[in-house]
């Protein structure tokens, strides 16, 4: 099986379709002006020309999923007796993720490794994952708010990807990553490839030059532990945050979800949904108590759980791929990466922002 | 020019008041980001310019302390509304007004250049001159500002203490701010149906437009996340979708102050506000009242009489 090739343009169509034949292809569809991963039918329109508002991470990791039904069942001779009957389904179909972006494939890489570990796994996200072959498109470029090179990526990383395609001469330079991007390779729209591998390595590494990288070079790998604990640095740089989900849902690596019973008498589904920390409920207890009321905490966790707890927990590897949608969607244009830029300051002082003298773009 | 005098005003009004709410550049040219001004050197950060969207007034409730906003027309009617139904004490808010002749939708002028990243913009009082990798472009106000610019009547706000520029006229017909909703309200049931059925399924229940609607004063209690008791159901279908935007529209009836908050802010690009602008059209019909115009005003679901002008239940 070879493992370079190139793709014309205009068999774009014809091959998604035939990777559609045994398996869900999800691309990203133009609906009016925003692109969404969608599962791929006939009537849809590929968009490969900007990120899509959404990132991929529903096709693997869906925002709503039944984890169980269940079914009350009445016992003829023993009316007081109540059976309850529960269903899974992991029988997932084979599926792709077609034209997500480098960023996309590396945060699918950050739910990786929580919920496919030796200590406990998913079964739900595992078998989808196993399932879906990652296919994607290389940026020619940054958009607003983008700075995957300073989180350790780049507009043509390879990182959780099986395949990935540069754009150039009117189609894309396609080269497998993995045995799993080997198969794809194999269809018949693909062409000999070997002719545009320069062309395609000149394309990324003028791409990669021109994505901004927000921390500077004396920039320290970990946060500042006395700024994070800082209450004053929140309340300068996060008094404008409206506190809603946006910056979490557009995410390619949150992962964090609740559980729910929703019930119609004698049926029912358990169902998993994608949670935010940026909601008030997210750390709501049962007892009534909430430790984190106040959105400054709750901004802290967002920040602190992509750069500070998780880095620890997985060596060093960052939990936020910078595909810049929480800073290009937010209401009040929040930006993150300004906000970790204080916190990786090696002159990073809490009393400098307890004594005002500090103002952030807040 | 404005932007100089808007400075002076609020150097003026800072040591009077806990902090001042304006507008500073944001991540890139095309996105402001609101400044909470604390300091006399903060203040070389104000801008203004076509891209101050946000509406400020909406942080008022939460400040526990004397504070300065800065709003255009638009946004002065929310402080009108929250006037209205108690939610601030006047005399705790200092009212900067900035007369506008109309801002930039982001969304519109990323259409008009491609969506390419943006390197330079420069700003005139009518018209964007655009700097991207692949050229200049100059782009009028009028062509990419949201809907509610091109049939603003209120330019200047409705309620300041200083001007930061003289004060604007509307020129713009008072028919045309529901002319939008008129041209769906000709469409069939079906037509309709399937319009909102489209747009609505794009949500994904992030409640941007929730969050940042000044009048939605729930929030952390709202309906559509409360899990004790749990009123609607945490599924990602079109159902759930639309019953969460019904909510929001109808807890708007005769308060949205169509500040367009809620449509701007939207990641998936639904144009939330339609909804709420119908009921509005209804609530203007039926009580003939415009929802944060007069402070003295009160909101006709704010009050009960027997008989209403234009609603006959008893002659049914």
């Amino acid at each position: 099986m070879a493992d370079k090739g190139y793709l014309p343009k205009e068999k774009i169509k014809e091959f998604v379709e035939a990777l559609g034949k045994d398996a869900a292809v999800y691309a990203p569809s133009l609906e009016g002006d925003t692109i969404i991963f969608r599962q791929y039918t006939s009537d849809k329109e590929i968009a490969l020309d900007r990120p899509a508002n959404t990132p991929p991470k529903g096709a693997i990791y869906p925002q709503c999923e039944t984890l169980l039904s269940f079914e009350f069942k009445k016992d003829e001779a023993t009316p007081q007796k109540m059976d309850i009957e529960l269903k899974t389904n992991l029988d997932f179909p084979k599926a792709v993720v077609f034209g997500g972006r480098p960023c996309d494939a590396r945060g699918f890489t950050v739910i990786d490794r929580v919920f496919i570990n030796p200590e406990a796994s998913d079964p739900y996200y595992q078998k989808r994952r196993e399932n879906t072959t990652i296919i994607t498109k290389c940026c020619n470029g940054p958009y607003a708010g983008c700075f995957c090179v300073g989180v350790g990526g780049g507009p043509a990383s390879r990182e959780g990807s099986d395949v990935v395609m540069t754009e150039v001469d009117g189609g894309y330079y396609m080269e497998a990553v993995t045995d799993k991007g080997k198969a794809v390779m194999s269809l018949p729209m693909i062409q000999d490839g070997a002719s545009y591998e320069a062309k395609a390595k000149e394309a990324n590494e003028k791409a990669t030059a021109k994505v901004r990288n927000p921390f500077p070079a004396d920039s320290v790998d970990k946060v500042s532990p006395e700024l994070f604990d800082s209450a004053d640095f929140w309340d300068k740089v996060i008094a404008k945050c409206v506190s809603c989900g946006a910056c979490t849902f557009l995410c390619p690596t949150c992962y964090c979800f609740n559980i729910t019973d929703e019930q119609a008498i004698m049926t029912g589904e358990r169902i998993r949904t994608w949670d935010s920390c940026m909601f008030q409920h997210f750390t709501l207890e049962t007892s009534g108590h909430n430790p984190r009321t106040i959105k400054n905490k709750r901004f802290r966790n967002r920040v602190g759980h992509k750069f500070y707890y998780y880095p620890e927990k997985y060596e060093n590897a960052i939990a936020c791929t910078g595909c810049g949608r929480c800073i290009r969607y937010c209401p009040v244009s929040v930006d993150i990466s300004e906000i970790v830029g204080y916190l990786k300051d090696p002159k990073a002082d809490p009393a400098q922002w307890a004594a005002e003298k500090k103002d952030a773009k807040n | 020019m404005s932007t100089q005098k808007l400075k002076e005003i609020i150097n003026k009004v800072l040591p009077d008041v806990e902090t001042v709410i304006c507008w500073q550049e944001g991540f890139d040219k095309l996105n402001v980001t609101p400044i909470f001004i604390t300091s006399p050197e903060q203040v070389d950060k104000v801008v203004w310019n076509a891209a101050c969207a946000q509406n400020l007034a909406s942080y008022l409730p939460a400040q526990k302390k004397k504070v300065g906003v800065v709003v255009k027309g638009c946004d002065s009617r929310t402080i009108v509304q929250y006037m209205q139904e108690g939610l601030i004490d006047r005399n705790n808010v200092v009212i900067i007004g900035m007369p506008c002749k109309g801002i930039i939708s982001k969304k519109k002028v990323q259409k008009a250049i491609n969506n390419e990243p943006v390197e330079e913009i420069t700003y005139t009082d009518d018209s964007i001159k655009v700097k991207t990798p692949s050229g200049e472009k100059t782009i009028a106000i009028k062509d990419v500002c949201p809907s509610k610019c091109t049939s603003c009547q209120y330019p200047t706000p409705v309620i300041s203490d200083q001007l930061a520029a003289d004060a604007i006229q509307s020129d713009k017909p008072a028919d045309s701010v529901y002319a939008d909703v008129a041209e769906l309200e000709g469409k069939t049931l079906e037509e309709r149906w399937a319009y909102f059925a489209k747009e609505f399924d794009k949500c994904i229940r992030c409640y941007a437009c929730r969050n940042a609607c000044p009048m939605c004063v729930c929030q952390d209690s709202c309906i559509a996340e409360t899990r004790d008791p749990h009123w609607v159901t945490q599924k990602l279908n079109f159902d759930e979708k639309l019953m969460f935007h019904m909510i929001h529209a109808l807890h708007l009836a005769g308060r949205c102050v169509e500040c367009g908050e809620c449509e701007r802010v939207c990641p998936m690009e639904i144009p939330v506000a339609k909804l709420k602008k119908k009921i509005n059209k209804e609530m203007k019909e039926l009580f003939d009242y415009t929802p944060g115009v007069n402070p003295e005003d009160k909101p006709p679901m704010f009050v009960f009489n027997v008989d209403e002008a234009k609603i006959k239940e008893h002659k049914l």
